[in-house]
């Protein structure tokens, strides 16, 4: 018996930030403007001990006020996503489920959009509008998966993918009202693009939201364990399901909303995570989420510094670079689970 | 607490469940009323659709009785707290699919659940206690393997030792022998029997089996038709009228030496199957 132990969660994670330091390193050394491994090392030991003034000030210009912010905006939307993703594959019994597949993405796209073109003045408001989105998507798609009472799978992908791309459709709509008015920004925004830096105050916002929804949703990952097996069971040993759906359909709708708002709709982030990790650290998600919150960092580190440097100067947005790997992915998953 | 108080208290229960307000009940469980003690085997038999499994969830509280009541050593079961009902009651359904693979072990260890707080990791008393319920049901050699993996008789016993690893007063079945075959059937009623014993469970199963109901349990429960017909020993439930009456075929009941009931299927040449009467299992 390999047993679960809090020593193994703090080795795993360890092992985890240790990579996510390595790649935030090579991230802060790639892109249009090539950087030497010597002088990066060298400055931020520099800024570590507090004589950031003495550094060349082009220098300083690119990695800390360029690509500094995107990578720690990249670390949190990955977290963000891969979270979220986790927590509703355990509510809807459903290994497939992740913020983008399920429309909940394109919801909060929806959401942000409507925030942009009626109320843009009110501060925080296109996160909550994003959050707002978010949450009546996953509600719908949730009663669209019914059948006689009971999830269905298939057809909760299925009304996941209508519901998708009906608000698709909605947001293809508004964007031709917009007529040309940032239209290049906003489609590219809704591929998932992480070069937008967005302002301090969402940054704050971002992170204490971050950090409080999944709090929140680790608290319940016993409990998650049991729901896999389905809500009856988890009932019957002992699981206030109710109180559990409410905390992680919220918490992970908190989660989607935010990441989409300052970073368009990144897909497929909360399907590849959570189910590599099950592979390398099991299916417990007293494990599995903190090690998807690290390892979505990781992944979105690492696909946006594809995305800027595979053809620079030019830029992909990081949405196109996760859903080319996310795709076929999840095909293989749905060929695997008809077998 | 003494072995010869009532633990489990059903009295006058009924539930009755409708489309829509204002129409009439669809199905019906009306007032059933029986009492078991620590260490009894109940069975509730029926044919399908008589009410069995809504008995059961009355019993495990996951449902509330319309009227009557449902009381596990005075507590009504339907107003425990989650934890503290999970802690008293264990219920081993008859589905319990799995989504993604386990272990059993693992599987037994989510038995252990009820007694955990929020970020709690299990202790070694939990694994003791995984052990040894593994041990109870005989499945000590499969606790290494996956769960999608082993046969159905095995996975049965696993599932049973999750229910064991809650430690509960009150032991439910729906259904336990369902895909098993005879030897594995009378293999797990004979362990549930042992074990009510042993650990002073009362036991509660709901079963299509005749004979075996006939042969292991205390007391046995008839459901028809949303109504209780008849609760007592299986020598007094088992009438032939009544069975004949409730399942809707020509049967017989012969008593063995030790004087359980036996049931099997009368007039051979009737149904094709030449004069010895084939037993109804």
């Amino acid at each position: 018996m390999r047993r679960m132990t809090f020593r193994r969660v703090l080795w795993v994670c360890t092992l985890q930030a240790v990579v996510l330091l390595a790649v935030v390193v090579v991230a802060l050394k790639l892109g249009a403007v090539p950087i030497s491994v010597t002088d990066l090392v060298y400055s931020l030991g520099r800024v570590a001990i507090g004589h950031d003034s003495q550094l060349p000030s082009q220098f300083q210009v690119i990695v800390f006020g360029l690509r500094l912010p995107r990578i720690i905006l990249a670390i949190f939307v990955g977290a963000a996503l891969s979270v979220a993703g986790a927590g509703y594959q355990a509510l809807l019994r459903n290994p497939l489920a992740d913020p983008y597949v399920l429309g909940v993405s394109g919801g909060a796209a929806l959401g942000a959009i409507c925030s942009l073109i009626f109320a843009p003045e009110i501060p925080l408001v296109t996160p909550a509008a994003a959050f707002v989105g978010a949450t009546l998507t996953i509600t719908a798609v949730y009663f669209l998966g019914r059948r006689q009472g009971q999830l269905d799978g298939s057809t909760l992908l299925l009304g996941g993918v209508i519901v998708a791309s009906f608000l698709q459709a909605v947001i293809m709509f508004l964007m031709t009202t917009l007529a040309g008015r940032e239209l290049r920004g906003t489609s590219f925004w809704l591929m998932g693009d992480l070069s937008t830096p967005s302002p301090e105050e969402i940054g704050w916002v971002f992170a204490v939201g971050l950090a409080v929804s999944i709090g929140a949703i680790y608290s319940t990952s016993a409990d998650l364990n049991l729901m896999l097996g389905g809500e009856n069971e988890a009932i019957h040993l002992g699981v206030n399901v109710k109180r559990v759906k409410l905390v992680v359909y919220v918490a992970a709708s908190v989660l989607t909303g935010l990441a989409v708002s300052v970073s368009g709709a990144i897909g497929y982030v909360g399907l590849l995570v959570p189910h590599a990790l099950r592979w390398l650290v099991g299916s417990d998600y007293r494990i599995l989420i903190p090690a998807s919150a690290l390892g979505g960092a990781i992944v979105v580190v690492v696909a946006d510094t594809l995305a800027r440097t595979i053809a620079a100067p030019t830029e992909f947005p990081v949405g196109a670079m996760t859903a080319m790997a996310g795709a076929p992915v999840f095909i293989y998953l749905l060929r695997r689970r008809m077998r | 607490m003494s072995s010869n108080t009532v633990r489990l208290n059903v009295e006058q229960a009924s539930y009755a469940y409708s489309a829509g307000e204002r129409q009439a009940p669809l199905f019906t469980l009306e007032a059933t009323s029986f009492q078991a003690r620590s260490r009894e085997l109940v069975a509730v038999l029926g044919p399908n659709a008589s009410g069995k499994s809504k008995l059961l969830r009355l019993i495990a509280g996951t449902l509330k009785p319309l009227s009557g009541r449902v009381e596990l050593d005075g507590f009504h079961t339907s107003q425990l707290e989650a934890r503290t009902r999970a802690q008293r009651i264990a219920v081993v359904q008859q589905e319990s699919p799995i989504l993604f693979p386990l272990r059993a072990w693992e599987y037994v260890l989510q038995g252990r659940h009820p007694y955990g707080r929020t970020f709690h990791f299990e202790s070694e008393e939990d694994f003791a206690i995984v052990e040894n319920a593994l041990e109870q049901v005989g499945a000590k050699h499969v606790a290494e393997r996956w769960m999608d993996k082993i046969s159905g008789g095995e996975k049965q016993r696993v599932v049973v030792a999750r229910a064991l690893a809650q430690q509960p007063l009150l032991l439910l079945l729906d259904e336990p022998t369902l895909h098993l075959d005879i030897g594995a059937q009378v293999e797990l009623l004979e362990r549930l029997r042992h074990l009510a014993v042993r650990n002073h469970h009362t036991v509660v199963v709901v079963t299509h089996e005749l004979n075996l109901a006939a042969a292991f349990a205390d007391q046995v429960v008839l459901l028809h038709k949303g109504k209780c017909l008849k609760v007592g020993p299986p020598a007094e439930v088992y009438r032939r009228e009544l069975l004949e009456q409730v399942y809707e075929a020509p049967l017989e009941v012969e008593y063995s030496p030790e004087g359980r009931p036996r049931v099997s299927i009368r007039g051979g040449k009737e149904i094709g199957l030449g004069s010895t009467p084939a037993q109804v299992v």
